[in-house]
Formats: structure tokens, sequence, C-alpha cells
């Protein structure tokens, strides 16, 4: 019986006085693979920051393995086990390749994840380990900021929009390796704009629109999406 | 000849500049800050080294051993409670409450210990030399001063470059939030850089208590003299801060030699100089 | 359809400046009803009322935060001296000659300043301030390091008796505060203090909406040291006496202009008289407890930064919508057809 690892309940989120969120509930199980899809500024991005713990949260609105954390700073996030990897990379720049990994375990959680398997999963990583990291092409530095979130040994990977700017043969490369990184029992929230490249890689899926889920289920194909976004 | 022992004593004073610099320097480079208060609290410093010294009747140059770690406390506790509330984009916070540590730094000091001028005795040292060629002699102290400098130097650069606080610290220098996400809290980074800071403060401070007359008041000369030698070395690089300090001792030894009361003058101008030609330093990092 | 048209007066305006105008005439008349300390006294807040309203332009609405305006002083004191000393220029006419001289000084000063930002422009104001007060203790001819005092030849030459004087004095510091706040008053509702407002909210969206933020800085900068440098040869006119560390001091003419400009409010006109009022209240209550006053006045600068940044001044604006002087820019309601009429 697959125990609820994360539940998001009603949350609102708010930027000064606009609100990204309203009332957003998803649910995501042990092991699970969930995308989060929807358009620009649909609130992707906010729901994902929220979980991680870089937006605050009323307490109850975010419950991980039975507690509620809504309120917790994004160190204590990772501590307990969630990791994220930003939109846009965001990898440090004066740190190396090498470096940017080692400061993703820098919490030494115990896992299986560490500097050789990240090394073995994106082995063009491991040519490059003392180079600078924004030296990197863009699909690099996205195995970099994965390889980073997953040094800290997670029980919950947030990906935020990993596709963004990369060409799709990279894309392609990247999801192929998806199924490596959920081996061991992780559980992984996908958000995407790349609709084919979410429904191929997920168990669940929820579309988002301003703020709101429109839509969620198990086997959602691309007809069951387009009549929720353009119906009236 | 005589012209080269004034540049050797230049550069070896350049060595106290680049510690006064030094600290400085970690803390641009990390949390942007301006400490106006740094050189009041090398003059802190101080004058814990007296009561070090005084009460437990050690050579000064030993008591770095109790003042660092105390000033390290005080820098950890400065960061936690007050300065973390200050950091952020606006300019004037953070200017403003270090504006005011100064003047209750001073002020404190006065009221404790007087106006009176003081000096630690560190013995024979102080006016020993050493004469490496016919005419040519270099004090031992001054000498110490230098390589104690160089130590320091190379030991901030080690820790930013070799360990896991070091990656934490330039994790969290360029971007503050993802640095969150790899569990670190801001707020004990930026203690933690503070501290350090004031740890190298702390021999700083001993080194000027031994070398100098030192009272409440000197602070923030001292404080012009670090942020001179960063500017003139270069943001960023602490071996810069290093060569900034060694350019503006010279200046400053040069100047003395025409004039006494060209000293600071010509210490200020040559900055000035640096400024007009070369703002970004003579080694600047290049941003990443 | 009318042309649009921006409203500046609030009610709360309008009472306050009824209200300055009111206190105007009152310190006018100070020679009437005060005695000699009363105008000193008064004297002394016009000083740093000026000082600390131009810091205000300069750093809350140019954005250039300074802790070397001690430069300006110092030069507009040193100026006053020695026109009055070596070329025999009347004392009062001295002062505006020092601040062109101020004003003068302080281009190429900018030019070189200006080569830095934030926290690294605001020492490097203090290291030119440093260089200016090293150069004045050069200067043998007016005391080098330990300074002079102006002739008793001089001093008696402003006015017929010791009380004229004294009065003469007195006013010329009303006049030279009042056309300091004015002046500011008139430049913050003119289309630079549109740009100012701008700068200060958005450097990078005012830039790209033309405003020349540069070009602005500089004329900012001039104009203050321009002012700084008055208000610098007159108070030293009334000292008497002039050195180079009292001229250029830190404390006196950067410590505590700050410590008023952010009690009362950086950014808004009003913080500098807020500021002003609260500093020389806390002075006569603490003056004679030495420097545990000055360790005070750091806590409470500390406190104010941390708990009120806007200030007295800022923390009222916003709760209650006040402004003493006309500042605000509404657009007025404009009628769309004649027939839709309110009253």
């Amino acid at each position: 019986m697959p125990e609820t690892l994360l539940e998001v309940r009603a949350l609102d989120a708010h930027y000064g006085d606009f609100q990204a969120l309203f009332g957003v509930s998803i649910k995501v199980e042990a092991g699970q693979v969930v995308a989060v899809i929807g358009a620009n500024g649909a609130g992707k991005s906010t729901l994902l920051q929220s979980i991680a713990g870089l937006i605050r949260a009323r307490r109850d609105a975010i419950v991980f393995e039975g507690t509620a954390v809504g309120d917790e700073p994004a160190h204590v996030m990772v501590a307990r086990g969630i990791a994220l990897v930003p939109e846009g990379r965001r990898l440090f720049p004066s740190l190396t390749v090498e470096e940017n990994l080692l400061i993703g375990g820098q919490l030494a959680r115990n896992g299986p994840w560490n500097l050789d398997r990240v090394y073995a999963l994106f082995p063009v990583l491991s040519e490059r380990r003392n180079q600078p990291s924004t030296s990197l092409s863009g699909g690099q530095q996205q195995m970099v900021a994965i390889g980073r979130a997953l040094m800290s040994n997670p029980k919950l990977l947030l990906c935020d929009e990993i596709s963004l700017g990369l060409a799709p043969i990279v894309v392609r490369d990247i999801y192929s390796r998806l199924p490596a990184i959920v081996a061991d029992g992780l559980s992984l929230i996908i958000v995407e704009q790349d609709i084919v490249q979410a429904l191929a890689a997920s168990d669940h899926v929820y579309c988002l629109q301003e703020g709101r889920v429109r839509l969620e289920g198990a086997s959602l194909t691309l007809d069951d999406i387009a009549a929720a976004y353009f119906a009236v | 000849m005589h012209w080269l022992n004034i540049i050797i004593q230049g550069v070896l004073t350049g060595g106290l500049y680049a510690l006064f610099a030094a600290g400085l320097s970690l803390i641009f480079g990390v949390m942007r800050l301006v400490n106006i208060a740094h050189g009041d609290l090398i003059v802190l410093a101080a004058y814990l080294a007296l009561i070090v010294t005084t009460t437990l009747g050690i050579n000064p140059l030993l008591s770095i051993i109790i003042v660092a770690p105390v000033m390290a406390a005080i820098g950890y506790a400065l960061q936690r409670t007050l300065l973390n509330r200050t950091l952020g984009d606006d300019l004037l916070p953070p200017l403003l409450v270090t504006f005011g540590l100064s003047v209750i730094i001073q002020n404190g000091l006065l009221e404790l210990f007087t106006a009176d001028s003081r000096r630690l005795q560190a013995g024979p040292i102080e006016v020993d030399s050493i004469h490496v060629a016919a005419g040519l002699a270099v004090g031992t102290l001054p000498l110490i001063q230098f390589t104690v400098a160089v130590i320091v130097i190379a030991g901030l650069q080690a820790i930013f470059y070799r360990t896991a606080i070091g990656r934490a610290f330039r994790a969290t220098s360029d971007d503050r939030a993802v640095a969150q996400l790899m569990g670190l809290d801001n707020r004990h980074v930026y203690a933690l850089a503070m501290a350090l800071s004031l740890a190298v403060v702390a021999i700083a401070g001993v080194f000027l208590a031994v070398r100098a007359n030192f009272d409440p008041s000197i602070g923030p000369a001292r404080l012009l003299f670090g942020f001179e030698a960063v500017i003139i070395g270069g943001l960023g690089s602490l071996w810069g801060t290093l060569v900034g300090g060694v350019v503006l001792g010279v200046a400053q030894a040069i100047g003395a030699e025409i004039d006494p009361g060209w000293q600071l003058l010509a210490g200020h101008i040559a900055f000035l100089v640096i400024v007009a030609v070369r703002p970004e330093g003579l080694f600047p990092k290049v941003q990443g | 359809m009318s042309a649009v048209h921006i409203e500046h007066a609030t009610p709360s305006s309008r009472i306050g400046t009824a209200i300055l105008i009111a206190l105007g005439i009152v310190l006018a008349l100070a020679p009437v009803w005060g005695g000699r300390d009363d105008l000193r006294l008064l004297a002394e807040i016009y000083s740093y009322v000026a000082l600390a309203s131009l810091w205000n332009l300069l750093a809350g609405y140019a954005g250039l935060v300074s802790v070397g305006q001690q430069a300006y002083v110092g030069v507009g004191a040193y100026v006053l001296f020695a026109l009055t000393m070596l070329a025999g220029v009347h004392p009062l006419a001295a002062v505006p000659i020092a601040g062109v001289f101020a004003a003068t000084l302080s281009v190429p000063t900018a030019l070189l300043l200006f080569r830095l930002r934030g926290h690294y422009f605001a020492i490097a104001t203090w290291v030119v301030a440093e260089v200016f007060r090293l150069l004045a203790a050069q200067i043998s001819i007016l005391g080098g390091g330990s300074g002079t005092s102006l002739p008793a030849a001089i001093v008696t030459s402003m006015a017929g008796s010791r009380t004229l004087r004294e009065f003469e004095i007195y006013w010329v510091s009303l006049a030279l505060v009042i056309l300091v706040v004015g002046a500011i008053f008139v430049l913050l509702r003119s289309r630079y203090g549109l740009a100012l407002t701008a700068i200060r909210d958005n450097e990078l969206a005012a830039r790209s909406n033309g405003v020349d933020v540069t070009r602005t800085k500089l004329v900012i900068y001039v104009i203050t040291a321009c002012g700084t440098a008055m208000v610098g040869a007159l108070i030293f006119l009334q000292k008497l006496r002039i050195s180079p560390d009292t001229a250029f001091s830190v404390n006196d003419w950067t410590a505590f202009v700050i410590f008023i400009t952010v009690i009362g409010g950086v950014g808004r006109i009003e913080g500098p008289l807020i500021g002003t009022l609260v500093f020389f209240i806390l002075r006569q209550m603490l003056a004679d407890y030495g420097s545990v006053y000055l360790l005070m006045l750091g806590v409470i600068a500390i406190a104010a930064m941390l708990q009120a940044p806007k200030g007295l001044w800022g923390f009222a604006a916003n709760r209650f919508g006040w402004q003493l002087l006309p500042l605000e820019r509404r657009v007025a309601p404009f009628e769309i057809s004649k027939t839709s009429s309110e009253n």
C-alpha cells in the first residue's frame, strides 16, 4: 500500500499583492513520478518553491511524511529530504563542476547518491569536473544541477523545467536517465512546458492554469488536456 | 641604499595594512557588507590584548591565542543578532548600523579606558633588526608581521578554495537563495564569515598594539587604510589585497621621507590615483 | 478634453505650509524675544537642518550615500577664513563665494568619485575629506595643523555693535536655511525632481526612460557641495576659530547629520526638519553624560534603522498620508463630459 509522501492542501501563494496560487492541492505517493504542466505564469514554479521552502506557506498546507512543514525554511526542507533543481539551473558560478556537486552533498544525508554515482549517471561531467560550472553547455549544466540535487540524497526530487532552453535531443538524453534516478524509490515531481515529455515520464499528471488545478489524472492523453485548456 | 631601506619598511608596513584589509575583503566578498566599524573592532581587539596581557602577564603576541577566539565569538554574535538584519539591496541600513556601531565602540572604549595612549611591550623583538647586507637592516617585528600577513592570507585562500565552509561562503555569495537549497542556513554562513573576519581582525589588532600607540579614536583611520588596500589590490582578490597593502605602505613611507606631514597624504593620493586610472584595482577577480 | 493637470497640495500640506510660514515669522522676530544664547542655539539648529537637508538630497534622492560631506564644510570654512584674512573680503560676501569655490572643486571630485559605486563610493568620499583635511593642515598661513582664529578687526567690521552683529549673523543663518530648503523644494517640484524620484526608486528603469542619470547625479552633487560649503562657512564665521580637525570633523558634520536624517526619515523633505528637532532635544537631555551621550546616539541610530527604516516622518507619511510641503504629484481627476459634473 503506497503511503502518501507529500500532500499539498489548498495552498495559496502570493507575490506582494499578486496571488499566484489559489487553493492548489496535489499528492505524491512514495516512488511516484508526478508531472505538473501548464503555460508560463500558471504557477508551476511557485508551487515547487513553496514545497521546497523558498516561499513560506501555511503550516498545514504542505504535509511531508505526515508532518506539517509548510512554514519551514528551505535549508530545513533539504534536511528533511526534499531537493529542488531550480528553474534555469542556477549553478554557482564561483564553483567548479565538482564543487557544485560537493556542495549539494553538504548535508551528508544517508543514501545511495554520491560523487561516483553521479559521475556514473552523467559521465561527461566527470571529464569536466574541475572546470568552472558556467563553461559547460546548457545540457551539461542541467546535468550538474540535477546531480547537485541528488547529492543531498532526497526522498523527493523537484525538477523545475529541466527542458527549458535545451535542444530536443539533449532533453531526450536527460529524460532517458530518469529511470536510473528513480530506481531506488526516489519520488519525483517534474514541472514542464514540454507536455509530451512530461506525459511520457510520469505516472500522474496535474494541469495548472492561472494558479489553479484544472485537471488531473493517471493516464491522461493530449486530447484530454487540450479539452481542459481550451474548453470554455 | 637609504631609499631601499625606506621601501622595505614600506613593504613590511604593507603587511600590517593587508591584515587590516583581509577581514574587510572577506566580508565584502561573502555578503557585500561594508563594515564601517571594522577599524574600531581592530582597536577593540588591541584593548582586549591589553587586558589579557596585563592580567595574565604574557607576551602580547601570545595573547592572540585568547583574543582571536573571543573576537570570533563577538563576530558571530554581532552578525547573527544585528548585521544579518541589515543585509539586502539597500545601501543605507548596513552603512548606518555599522556607523552607529563604530560610534558605540569608540565611546565605549573611551569610557572604559580613557583617551590615554597605550602601547603593548613585546620585548626586545621590537627593536631587533636583521642585517641583510651592508647598510640594509630589516626590523624583526615588521618582518614577523609581514610573514604572519602572508600566512593569514594563504590560510584564508585555503579556507575559501579547499574546504567545505569555503565552498559554502562562495556559494552563498553567488546565490543565497540556491545556497539554501543546499541545506545552508544563510544566517549561520554569514555569521561564520564574520567570525572568521574578526579572528583576522584580532591578529591585526594585536600587531597594531605592539607596533604603535593606540587609543579609542584611531579606528577610522585603520578602516580607511584597509579599504584603500582592498581597492588598490582589486576587489575579490585576497592576494591582491596584500599587494594593495604593500603599495599603500610604500607610498606612505616615501611620503613620510619627503616630509613627515605627507605620510598619510601620500597614501590617500596613491589610492585616488588608482581610482582615477584603474578603479577595478590591480588584480580584480573576473566576475563569473 | 482638458489637458492633464498635476496637483501637489493635500489637506495636510496646506496646514503644514501655513505652520511653516507662521514659524518663519516667529523665528525672524527671534532677536526681539530671544537672548544671545537662544540666537546661537537657533543658528546651530538651522545649520543642521540645512546640512541634513542637503545630505538627504544627495543620499535619499540621488542615491549617492556620502560619508564625506565634511569635506565641503571644511572647504567652505577655510575659504571664508582665507578670503577674509588674506583678501580683505567682507565675511558675509565670502559665504556665497565659498559656495561657488566648493561647487567648482566638486566637479573634478565627482568625476573621480563616480568611478566607484555604492559602498565603495561612500568610503572614497571619506578618503577625499581626509585628503582635504590633510591639505588644510599644510596651509601654514591659516595656522597649519593647529588652526587659527578670526582676527577681531574682521569680526567688528561686520556691524556697528556686537548685538547688531549677532542679529546680522542670525538673520543670515535663517535666510540661508530657508534658501537651502526652499531651493530643494523647488528642485523637487521641478522635472528634475521627478527624475530624482525615478532614480531613487529604480535607477535602471529611470535610465531606460531617458533620464540622464549620471548628469543628474553630478548636478545634485555639485549643488549639495555648494550648499554645504556655504553652511560650513557660516558655522565657522560664528565659531570665530578654525582648525583642520574641527572643520573636517566626521563626527560633527557627517555622523550627526546622518543620525538626524535617519531618525527623521530619508528621502522625504520633512525628514531633516523632524530629525534635527529630535537630535537637539536628545542633546539637551543627555549632554551632561559626555561620551555616554554619543554612545546612546549610536544605539538610538541602530534601533531606528532596524525598527523604523523610514524614520519618524516616513512612518507618519506612510501611515497617515501626511506631507508638510506640497510635493506629492497627483493627476487631477478630469471631466470627460460637461454633463457629468461633480461638486
